[in-house]
């Protein structure tokens, strides 16, 4: 299966009641790229997925599936894979009839139907679960049917509508790793649209960050991490600290709680580090704070420390050591990881 | 175990009122199968008034089931795509319609049959065929169907299973017919069972627009209540029980199995 490119050129979306759900957004998704629209509830990433499948139509703009315009097509004829959020499998239809189903459209004969499909529930690990009812299924196994039957007629591109959203955490983390194998080894062309930040940095080889109908960032999954767009990225993607600059000294910055190193010219107003990069120090450090809360989390431990803020920072800390309630914390942290965002 | 005084007297209450209400139709039975209703019991059992009835009334029998069928068949085939249609518009308009196609079961089935008569009355072929009545049993039947089709359509989450089936290829058609369809099964069924027992048992519009070529079973059973005797016509009762309770019964099981495998 060889991938299609998705082209969105100046697509415009508003409802009813006149609430605009996407703004003359363009995008280009390569040809076997998984792309991942990540962002909160009602900032327009169903829409955009919706408007790619064909379910809506955009007031302006153009919609192509490679050289195609694919604009004014109905999702039947647009030849998309879709996985609904809680999967839509036909109750009335056992699992090969949910399979099939869009292979009868094809005019597939029995015999290369029963084979296709025979193939999918051998990809998706339900060999032997063709004649369960979808009643008698669980909800992994719901998602995996439903993934097969999005994939059995062999679609250009594969949309999927907060695929994992369902299940519940440990489920969760396992099928997201066999989604990502099995896109990967299908090398077809695919959006998927969450709202789990984890799961858009896990499957995605690109990110689109979207906040109100608009693009705020599209990127890698790293340097959407390391070099948000704007603090309203960074907010969502992963925690932060933000520091209110006070003043300029020479050595760096003044804030609460002490000063940090700084090589930049401009004093920013405020600067932002990942709780990840401040190390606990024995002694020295370029702040201290009161340590306020302490979460065991396994691998790594959440420190609360009170710098004197107005909130206190986050500290992921792997060391292990465990803290006395309201003990003196010294933090330090690398120049290098510091960064400034547009607001 | 002990039960209580309340209990009892419950229990003694309800059977009271279930004898209240079936001794008449079990007296209406028994009369129908008593050689003398006004000699009673001792003048014997016999068969001969339910010979009698068919000899005179197999056709009526015959015309209630051909109009149940066909009515159940009519209703069905306007009142499916109806229903979805109500389903999906569901604005000012589709609530005004669906209180509009209740009309004919608020208003007397007399007042409807007489605005039939006087629009299609003169049109002598079809007034005096049984399609006529067909056309008055639809009406009245027709939200019977409608109600219940609709109520399992908003529950099924009918539009993301549509949406499925069109991201696979499916057109309008292919889509109304192997999702909407199939999966209002059980409001279909249940708003058949419900037309089928209400065109058999009509006798309103029906008494209105019948001939004397086109008696139905409760016409007929009128006709016999005022001119025949009374063994003839509780005789007739008992076929139109012994016809529409296996129905029932049959319709009652079906639907049951298939609620049942809806909540599995």
């Amino acid at each position: 299966m060889t991938g299609t490119t998705i082209r969105l050129e100046g697509c415009r979306k508003a409802f009813s009641d006149g609430t605009v759900a996407v703004h003359d957004l363009n995008l280009t998704v390569e040809a076997g790229e998984t792309l991942a629209i990540l962002g909160p509830s009602g900032c327009g990433k169903t829409t955009t997925l919706r408007l790619i499948a064909g379910l809506e139509r955009p007031d302006v703009g153009q919609v192509f599936f490679g050289d195609s315009d694919v604009t004014r097509l109905p999702i039947e004829r647009r030849d998309v894979g879709m996985v609904f959020q809680n999967y839509a499998l036909f109750p009335n239809l056992d699992v090969a009839g949910n399979i099939v189903y869009g292979l009868k459209i094809r005019g597939l004969s029995p015999a290369e139907r029963n084979k296709r499909c025979s193939e999918l529930l051998e990809l998706v690990g339900l060999q032997d679960h063709g004649k369960r009812s979808i009643h008698e299924l669980s909800g992994g196994q719901r998602q995996r049917v439903a993934l097969a039957r999005a994939l059995a007629p062999r679609p250009r591109v594969l949309l999927l509508d907060e695929p994992l959203a369902a299940l519940d955490a440990q489920l969760r983390e396992r099928l997201r790793s066999e989604l990502d194998q099995l896109l990967r080894g299908l090398g077809i062309t695919s959006v998927f649209v969450t709202h789990d930040q984890g799961e858009a940095m896990a499957l995605g080889d690109r990110i689109l960050v979207m906040e109100r109908g608009r693009v705020a960032q599209l990127a890698s999954p790293r340097e959407i991490y390391q070099q948000p767009a704007n603090a309203f990225v960074a907010s969502f993607v992963g925690n932060l600290n933000a520091f209110p600059v006070i003043e300029r000294t020479s050595h760096g910055l003044k804030v609460s709680g002490g000063e940090l190193p700084w090589n930049g010219d401009n004093p920013p107003a405020i600067v932002y580090c990942r709780p990840e990069h401040l190390r606990v120090m024995d002694s020295q450090g370029h702040l201290r704070g009161c340590l306020v809360g302490q979460f065991f989390q396994g691998a790594q431990s959440r420190l609360l420390v009170d710098v004197g803020a107005a909130q206190p920072l986050l500290v992921d800390s792997t060391d292990g050591v465990i803290h006395a309630p309201g003990a003196l914390i010294a933090l330090a942290v690398e120049p290098q990881v510091l960064f400034t965002l547009q607001s | 175990m002990k039960r209580s005084t309340l209990f009892v007297g419950q229990l003694a209450f309800t059977l009271l009122v279930c004898a209240f209400m079936l001794v008449p139709v079990l007296m209406s039975l028994l009369a129908g199968l008593t050689r003398n209703y006004f000699q009673g019991i001792s003048s014997g059992l016999t068969f001969d008034w339910l010979v009698q009835v068919w000899q005179a009334y197999a056709p009526t029998v015959w015309l209630s089931l051909q109009l149940a069928a066909a009515c159940a068949l009519c209703v069905c085939v306007v009142g499916v795509p109806a229903a979805y249609a109500l389903v999906r518009m569901n604005n000012r308009f589709s609530r005004a319609f669906e209180e509009l196609m209740v009309l004919p079961v608020a208003m007397p089935g007399l007042a409807s049959a007489l605005a039939l008569l006087l629009t299609y009355g003169q049109f002598g072929g079809f007034r005096s065929s049984w399609l006529f009545i067909l056309v008055g049993h639809v009406l009245f039947t027709l939200p019977f169907l409608v109600r219940p089709v609709m109520a399992v359509m908003q529950r099924q989450h009918l539009p993301v299973l549509e949406e499925a089936a069109a991201s696979l290829g499916a057109g309008p058609f292919r889509r109304f017919f192997s999702v909407v369809v199939p999966n209002c099964q059980a409001g279909i069924l249940a708003g058949v069972l419900m037309v089928v027992t209400l065109s058999l048992g009509e006798f309103n519009l029906t008494w209105m627009l019948h001939t004397p070529l086109t008696k139905t079973l409760p016409v007929g059973l009128a006709d016999s209540y005022a001119s025949a005797r009374l063994e003839v016509a509780s005789a007739y009762t008992l076929i139109f029980l012994l016809m529409i309770v296996p129905l029932l019964i049959a319709l009652q099981a079906i639907s049951a199995r298939l609620s049942r495998g809806e909540k599995r």
